[in-house]
């Protein structure tokens, strides 16, 4: 039980610590069992925020400085983004802190980004005394029942008692089946108590979740058999490939089956952009070939991916013709907006392999030319005047352009939302899987600055290029601080027109040219970085574009580059809202 | 551009969960997500003691049915969901009308009254008397229509209760989902046995 009694400062020793990571039982409080836990379980890296309901934790904390990395951020939102970059580029959980209230309210639309795009993240906030919930106490907000749209689970933890089991849970849940964010919202009494801790068990059963389903070689067989009499397959991926860490299975499965391959915005990388059978990218801005065979194909092949109504464009009017093969680890997205024929549950890390092994040989000459005609048509309507411009004005297809060839698509490429997104999605090189960072489903603008913090976090030994618009670089622009104190060396590629693009582009086309508020102004954004003591440069000209992408990735630290590019430019090919994927249009 | 539903109507929709805190509201936001009312739901032990067992009661279609089912189903603390039309299942309403006792026994046949709707008086006292019926829902309301012109002081009914008549109970399924490694039992599921009725995982 809680007790009432007002916080007492928590004797606190790394000898404790190092103790009860031994077999015998030892008594901590709940503060020190809760970062014995985060080390049990592997984190290197927390993001997070201090306030008055955690700061018992962070007060812990002051002792676990060599083996807990802790990131001061500028703002909750900032530091849940930022741990959904570091799970984003490293595979793992993403940790944050924050405290009651604001800080807890902070966190939502990272939970909801993070719910929607299946990142796994633990997030832990403090919370007034148990004996103070339901009062209106100072900065208490009634945390979980805010975020439960928004968490794949989530859980308040009264007795410090409690604290190691909820812990486990939460990182089982977070990780397994289909990741996603976890909430535990800690009472500041749970983590003044002091109690007796047994040494740490992880969770691997909990009797009510089933993350793992029972492949069934029925599906399997079928599958095959559909793909062994198809003439003219498809293959559509998307995350679950990442998540399943299934990409050399994937492969294989390409390459042994020959069938063309099309992702969706967040399945980017895990075949790479230069692979043969890689057709292009899915949806709303995709390319044009594989929007279009979509409506042309015998058999589509969905893996890991959740017919997203920006992929699929009309319900109505999408593949109709085809027959459905679903792959996917969660069985809600099956049959959800697109009726499969043969529903194929699982871990595609599993599955995959076992098609593979029934699958013939193939190559579908014929119709892999269909895709290349394709292509021939979009670079001659869109691609080469977006990448290679007559015009005077920089492009901001040109920019990703110089930077494809100055990082030979080894780098990490996080974006943000809106046209940039698109274009940095469309044209980026990725030679790697998780080199693409983006908000897909959410659309969180203000998401690209954060995350890329957290991708170099998880990922140290890699390049990371935030693509950022000078929209949704507004929205965050406080984590420049972090990017100062920490002195984490992220490249900040700021594209600027001067618009809230992608909706003065709906206003162009959709509504009369009516732009009601996209005309967005900016601070000088090379003076704001100084101020951060960040380097930076703006360019307006072709002239200088390349060197200095060049001046900005080889600088030895964190470097902002603004280009201005060309105003009112739409990005094409486009589904327009309402249409099938057929009616895509090149202008 | 709407389109009409069709062939909505009664489902019951049998959740069995662990007992625990915010769970009710995870489920409900399934419902108030889509829009979707709550026409009945009943929260009571199941035949095995710690699980627990949602009753609810939409009016829709199958379809959305089933898809919320797997919704509910998805909820880490939820072990299983069936969803059945009212012809599958064994359902009762319960209902409590107050009436003044001096009017009622004056101008009513109560005697009738109790044996033509199966009721029983719960409670006699001189200043009031109360009813209770068990049934569907046509059967409570007609006893309210009869008992209108009596000065019905109170009424209330409960949620609906169903029992499923092709049901095994659940004490054969939550072993297997004790082990660590699931059977077939437990992973078989909709889209290879039988598309319809019976959602499992």
């Amino acid at each position: 039980m809680y007790t009432n009694q007002q916080p007492q400062p928590v004797p606190t020793s790394p000898e404790i610590a190092v103790a009860a990571t031994e077999s015998a039982t030892r008594t901590l409080s709940g503060a020190e069992a809760t970062l014995l836990a985060l080390l049990a379980e592997g984190v290197d890296t927390v993001f997070g925020y201090p306030g008055g309901a955690i700061i018992p934790i962070y007060d812990a904390l002051y002792d676990f400085k060599e083996q807990l990395n802790h990131v001061l951020v500028r703002h909750e939102q900032g530091g849940i983004h930022a741990a959904q970059g570091y799970a984003r580029s490293s595979g793992k959980v993403g940790v944050v802190f924050a405290t009651s209230g604001p800080g807890a309210t902070n966190l939502v639309t990272g939970l909801a980004d993070a719910q929607i795009d299946s990142t796994p993240l633990v997030c832990i906030t403090g919370q007034v005394f148990a004996h103070l919930l339901g009062t209106d106490a100072f900065q208490e907000t009634d945390i979980l029942n805010i975020t439960t749209p928004v968490t794949k689970w989530n859980h308040q933890v009264t007795d410090a008692s409690e604290i190691p089991a909820a812990l486990a849970k939460a990182f089982y849940i977070a990780r397994s089946g289909r990741p996603g964010p976890v909430l535990i919202d800690i009472t500041k009494n749970a983590q003044i108590q002091k109690a007796d801790f047994e040494p740490y068990q992880p969770c691997n059963h909990i009797r009510s979740y089933r993350p793992q389903p029972l492949v069934r070689p029925e599906y399997i067989a079928q599958a095959a058999e559909l793909i062994n009499k198809a003439k003219r397959p498809l293959v559509l991926w998307g995350q679950g490939v990442l998540l399943g860490k299934a990409e050399q299975e994937f492969a294989q499965f390409i390459e042994k089956s020959g069938i063309p391959a099309a992702w969706t915005i967040l399945g980017a990388g895990a075949l790479p952009t230069g692979h043969p059978l890689n057709v292009g990218m899915l949806g709303m801005h995709g390319n044009y070939g594989p929007n279009v065979l979509t409506n042309e194909c015998d058999v589509l092949i969905a893996i890991g991916m959740r017919f997203d109504d920006r992929v699929t464009g009309r319900l109505d009017k999408y593949a109709k013709q085809a027959q459905i093969i679903h792959l996917d680890i969660d069985p809600t997205e099956i049959d959800k907006n697109v009726k499969a024929t043969v529903p194929v549950w699982g871990d595609c890390m599993e599955t995959l392999p076992l098609l593979t092994q029934l699958v013939e040989a193939r190559t579908y000459p014929e119709w892999r030319q269909r895709f290349l005609d394709h292509d021939a048509e979009e670079i001659a309507a869109v691609i080469q005047e977006e990448l290679f411009p007559t015009s005077d004005e920089l492009t901001m297809g040109e920019v990703i352009q110089h930077l494809n060839e100055l990082t030979q698509g080894n780098a990490i490429i996080v974006t943000d939302v809106g046209q940039h997104q698109m274009v940095a999605c469309r044209y980026a090189k990725l030679n790697h899987t998780r080199s693409n960072i983006t908000s897909g489903g959410l659309g969180t603008m203000g998401f690209a600055l954060p995350a890329a913090i957290g991708a170099k976090y998880g990922r140290p030994d890699r390049t990371v290029v935030a693509v950022i618009g000078d929209g949704g670089i507004q929205m965050t622009i406080q984590e420049l601080g972090t990017i100062m104190q920490t002195g984490v060396n992220v490249k900040i590629l700021l594209l600027n027109n001067q618009f809230l693009g992608m909706v003065r582009q709906w206003q162009e086309m959709f509504h009369d040219r009516r732009y009601s508020f996209v005309d967005i102004a900016s601070p000088d954004y090379v003076t704001v970085a100084k101020g951060y003591s960040i380097a930076g440069r703006r360019v307006d000209t072709r002239a200088e574009l390349h060197a200095a992408l060049q001046q900005m990735l080889e600088h030895p630290g964190s470097f902002l580059l603004e280009v201005m590019v060309t105003r009112e430019n739409n990005i094409f090919p486009m589904v327009p809202q309402g249409c099938g994927v057929g009616e895509i249009r090149l202008k | 551009m709407t389109q009409q539903p069709i062939d909505r109507q009664e489902y019951n929709i049998t959740a069995y969960t662990e007992n625990q805190v915010g769970l009710l509201n995870r489920i409900a936001i399934i419902f108030s997500r889509r829009k979707i009312n709550i026409e009945s739901l009943n929260t009571s032990p199941s035949e095995i003691e710690g699980i627990h067992r949602f009753n609810i009661v939409v009016v829709e279609t199958e379809e959305v049915v089933r898809k919320i089912a797997r919704q509910i189903e998805k909820q880490v603390e939820v072990l299983k969901v069936y969803f059945n039309p009212n012809e599958d299942v064994i359902w009762q309403e319960m209902a409590l009308y107050k009436v003044p006792t001096d009017i009622i026994a004056e101008r009513a046949l109560v005697e009738r009254l109790l044996r033509e709707h199966g009721a029983r008086a719960v409670v006699i006292r001189k200043d009031y008397t109360v009813f209770e019926t068990t049934g569907h829902r046509e059967e409570t309301d007609k006893l309210l229509t009869v008992l209108q012109p009596y000065g019905l002081i109170e009424f209330v009914r409960s949620a609906r209760i169903a029992i499923i008549k092709g049901s095994e109970g659940f004490h054969h399924k939550l072993r297997e989902f004790e082990r660590i490694e699931p059977g077939q039992e437990v992973s078989e599921n909709d889209y290879l046995n039988s598309r319809d009725k019976v959602f499992t995982m």
